[in-house]
């Protein structure tokens, strides 16, 4: 088998088989040099950006939201095809008719996409309520299904952020494949993989994937006709550069017109894409300004993609993400550095664009990564704060060398593997629950065993510990049974066709369980085992706070006696979910992650035994407690590098804020600080890494005077955000964050 | 062996090469007018560490520290505890770890400074005024005594970073870079000069602390200053060294 557009191109493996990582094995040119190869923006892109960034001011100006399209339901080929300056423009493709004008997509639930539109002074029209009268939504499945127990563990928020009325999203398509192979080769496997099928015992198992597949090979069809609306064929594999990207873009592009999950990652597409500006360039069709023109383009374009969510939505996860996460760099199964020009380009258009929050570039860190991409990897922290950093060296022997992260710190092999995405569990509100024997003192809500609430005066730790145990035991099994049924409603109602045609069609499914609040049960627990900690009754007899004497050991110290706390924790949660079997065969996974849910999930839980007030924000993910660290960063550090990966494969993320003062005196001390403190953590098994390197000043200033840095972009939990897009509250939490500062 | 420890703090990248923990030890013979940390002036015994201790604690950071990075002991001043820092250093020297010691040059006993610099692998001289009189009034210990130090630093081969504070109105003049020069002439052991803005950060502190603080008056230093100051003073260095 083989293609006139692939000339150039080794090896023969990918071209008998669906396969983009021996394709890119047998062609890509690792770099080992340094930045200076790189190009600024042409002048096309100048003018072309300028015109972007207008649309971006108008949008801030109506409050973030340009504009809404209540006549369309949204899907591939639904909208006439949208440019910003036809011109100009080298990638082409938006999500609606018009750039930065959301669609409407009430797969999830129409009441959702009703109120978002509402939200924002918008009326969905009659058209689209009519057409959902006789559907049934994933919104409309689940709360057919949900028993009340369930129904209860929502509202009173210890199981939280569940993916029950939008899109579940985490879902990564690989979206290389569109222009590596072209769309009919796509649906002619697809199709010997239905016929397959057929061939077997067609069981329940069976006849939902055939299902499946109708669907998949149904809408790459559909994601020909979205191309075909631009004017182009992608039948055919991609012939140059610039229609890798456009094919590669199309794929993604019908993904999140097809859905509107949380993050809408995009998977480890630089490496790929160097392959094809290698060629062009030594066929001499493209220069160095050119390929940079094309990526400079590409993210534009990322940077270009918006859903419309409801206002509780927004509260919870701050800053309209999508978690275009693209992963860059790491090194290949056979110790050859994944690192190409590529993995530079896409950085640069930080500089060449100037920061911003997406797509979300996640550097992929292995200590064996050349020395110059770790350095610039680090300058464009220091000079940007929009990168994030997750350990290639625990990932890799888990996941091999084609993996991609979706969302904020969930690896999973592109093509090969999915996740059913499920929100987290509000670890100090169960711990409070168990305290009163089964009734949340905030809502006055009833639920799990009934017991009599903690009678004695002060708290003993074994004691506690015992009904933690019965009330985990008790929670575990309600999340994985309410997780069942959202993804079962999921597949049903809204399965993701164009993202899931880009996959295997046999692929191995995660069911991602998620914990907030882990410090403060770290911290509390030690609180109870090393202080004195004497619950606050009242006067129907619930506690609902405590007074604690003494000091304790705090996370975050690099101090064993709180740090094993954190970590018994974990194992203890996660062997208790593993008890309760998952959906479709899922293999269950655990993340520490909150995105900015740390700031609600504080809000509503009461007082807990570490000292921390009712209503009072959580840590992000595995952060330790703001300005409990006494040992300064790399203690710090060391306390969250001991959570352990294995344990945690949905990811651990930890957000790290420091001074540049603090960090060096020049730029070049900095830098090489930076990358002595990345592979420092990153030795030790740690996962992820936010890096922030900036003055708490500043923060403060723009909390103050919005206008006065525009676009001021910062790491918050997994992902960046512009600092203006979050709530004030949330801007006061980052604000409140412990800087690492020198004394 | 215990030591009296005023903090730890597990990342400094401002004391020294590379990444490194910085341990600041409590008490100290002189009182300058810039210091920024009056509370490591007395010898307070509240947070009294066994030098494993905190060795275990640096020993924890040893991923971080690369080729360059290590241990700084600083102060207060760390001669006044000699012994303690020499076990301290000793443990880290067993693990291979860089040991550099923060100082004035005063207050040790000469014999356990002696033995106190066969671990120590680097120094960070604070030369805090260039002349007798200066010293005297500025910080109440004397040039002689550190020049001295340097002397020994010298004779035994240790690398040196020499340290100043530029304070306007008493370092900041040519006068005093000259006579740093002067200072320096010949000095083998010298790799490098650094000269640290005055800052009045530590103002807040003085006043929880209740004590006067002498500088208020004075404007704090500009890196733009410090930088052109430095220029300044390696081409006086420079052209001494030739």
């Amino acid at each position: 088998m083989d293609h006139k557009n692939w000339q150039g191109f080794s090896g023969e493996n990918w071209k008998t088989h669906i396969d983009v990582r021996d394709f890119i094995q047998n062609n890509y040119v690792p770099y080992t040099g340094d930045e200076s190869f790189l190009s600024g923006p042409t002048q096309r892109t100048k003018e072309l950006f300028s015109e972007f960034e207008d649309l971006l001011r108008q949008e801030q100006e109506k409050g973030g939201v340009l504009d809404v399209d209540t006549e369309h339901v949204s899907s591939l080929a639904n909208y006439r095809p949208a440019y910003l300056d036809r011109e100009k423009e080298l990638i082409v493709g938006f999500q609606t008719e018009k750039p930065l004008t959301r669609g409407v997509n009430p797969f999830g639930g129409i009441r959702m996409a009703r109120s978002a539109c509402e939200a924002y002074g918008y009326h969905l029209s009659d058209k689209v309520e009519q057409e959902f009268t006789y559907r049934t939504t994933h919104n409309d499945g689940v709360y057919r299904v949900y028993s009340d127990e369930m129904r209860k563990a929502r509202k009173c928020g210890v199981i939280t952020g569940l993916p029950d009325a939008y899109g579940r999203g985490r879902i990564i398509g690989d979206y290389r494949r569109v222009a590596l192979y072209g769309i009919d080769r796509l649906m002619e496997e697809k199709q010997k993989d239905k016929a397959e099928i057929a061939l077997g015992i067609m069981d329940a198992d069976a006849i939902r994937q055939s299902e499946e597949l109708y669907q998949q090979i149904a809408f790459l069809q559909k994601l020909k006709e979205m191309a075909a609306l631009y004017g182009y064929d992608i039948s055919e594999p991609a012939a140059n550069a610039r229609e890798a990207v456009q094919w590669l873009y199309f794929g993604y592009l019908g993904a999140i017109k097809e859905q509107n999950g949380a993050a809408m990652s995009l998977g480890r597409v630089s490496t790929f894409l160097d392959i094809y500006f290698t060629r062009d360039l030594q066929q001499g069709v493209l220069d160095e300004a050119g390929v940079q023109e094309l990526v400079d383009d590409f993210v534009m374009k990322l940077r270009a993609a918006r859903h419309l969510r409801t206002v509780e939505y927004n509260e919870l996860f701050g800053g309209d993400p999508m978690w275009i996460t693209e992963s860059i760099g790491g090194m290949g199964e056979n110790g050859k550095p994944l690192v190409t020009k590529s993995s530079f380009r896409f950085l640069h258009t930080l500089y060449n664009l100037g920061p911003a929050p997406e797509p979300n570039l996640t550097v992929l860190w292995s200590q064996r990564l050349p020395a110059a991409f770790k350095r610039y990897c680090a300058k464009v922290s220091v000079e940007t704060d929009a990168i994030q950093y997750e350990n290639d060296d625990v990932m890799r022997p888990i996941y091999g060398d084609d993996y991609a992260i979706a969302c904020c710190v969930s690896a999973m092999k592109v093509g090969k593997q999915m996740q059913f995405f499920g929100a987290r569990c509000n670890l100090p509100k169960l711990l409070l629950l168990a305290l009163n024997g089964g009734r949340d003192s905030l809502t006055g809500i009833q639920l799990g065993p009934q017991m009599e609430p903690y009678a004695g005066d002060t708290l003993d730790f074994e004691a506690v510990r015992g009904r933690w145990r019965i009330y985990q035991e008790w929670l575990c099994k309600l999340y994985v049974n309410t997780m069942n049924v959202i993804h079962y409603m999921h597949d049903k109602y809204a399965y993701e066709k164009t993202q899931m045609a880009l996959h295997d069609t046999n692929v191995e499914r995660f069911m991602a369980f998620g914990v907030a609040g882990l410090s403060v049960l770290a911290d509390s627990f030690s609180a109870i085992r090393y202080a004195q900690v004497k619950p606050v009754r009242n006067e129907q007899g619930l506690i609902e706070g405590f007074e604690t004497t003494g000091d304790f050991p705090k996370y975050g110290n690099d101090d064993d006696r709180v740090d094993q706390i954190a970590k018994t924790a974990l194992e203890e949660f996660y062997t208790q979910l593993k008890r309760n079997p998952a959906y479709r065969g899922a293999t269950h996974t655990l993340s520490v992650l909150t995105i900015t849910s740390n700031v609600v999930y504080g809000k509503k839980t009461g007082a807990t035994p570490d000292g921390r007030k009712q209503g009072e924000p959580f840590a992000p993910g595995a952060n330790p407690m703001h300005h409990r660290e006494h040992n300064g960063a790399l203690a710090s550090l060391n306390s969250v590098a001991k959570l352990p990966y294995e344990i945690c494969r949905d990811g651990i993320s930890n957000t790290f804020s420091i001074t540049p003062d603090t960090l060096g005196k020049s730029r070049q001390e900095q830098v090489d600080h930076l990358v002595g403190i990345l592979d420092g953590y990153f030795a030790q098994k740690a996962h992820h890494l936010n890096v922030n390197v900036l003055q708490k000043e500043k923060l403060m200033e723009a909390y103050e005077d919005p206008q006065k840095y525009p676009n001021l972009t910062i790491r918050v939990s997994g992902y960046a955000v512009n600092f203006h897009r979050l709530s004030k509250e949330q801007q006061r939490e980052v604000i409140s964050r412990t800087f690492h500062q020198a004394m | 062996m215990y030591g009296l420890v005023h903090s730890f703090e597990s990342l400094g990248t401002l004391d020294g090469p590379g990444v490194r923990c910085v341990v600041f030890l409590q008490g100290c013979p002189l009182r300058c007018v810039y210091c920024h940390n009056p509370d490591t002036w007395e010898r307070l015994e509240l947070n009294r560490k066994s030098a494993k201790e905190i060795f275990q604690k640096v020993d924890r950071c040893r991923p971080y520290f690369g080729y360059n990075g290590g241990l700084t002991v600083s102060g207060g001043e760390p001669l006044l505890q000699a012994e303690f820092v020499t076990e301290l250093f000793a443990l880290c020297h067993e693990a291979g770890i860089h040991t550099a010691l923060d100082t004035s040059g005063h207050g040790g006993d000469s014999a356990l400074v002696e033995t106190l610099l066969q671990q120590t692998d680097m120094v960070l001289l604070d030369l805090k005024m260039t002349t007798e009189e200066e010293y005297r009034r500025y910080t109440g210990g004397s040039l002689q005594q550190t020049v001295a130090f340097l002397q020994q630093l010298e004779q035994k081969e240790i690398p040196v970073w020499i340290r100043q504070v530029v304070v306007p109105g008493i370092t900041d003049s040519q006068e005093n870079l000259v006579r740093l020069v002067n200072l320096l002439a010949g000095k083998q052991c010298v790799q490098k000069v650094e000269f640290l803005p005055f800052r009045k950060l530590c103002q807040e502190k003085y006043e929880r602390m209740g004590i006067p603080f002498p500088l208020s008056g004075v404007p704090e230093a500009t890196d733009a200053f410090c930088s052109e100051y430095t220029a300044r003073f390696y081409e006086l260095f420079c052209a001494s060294r030739r």
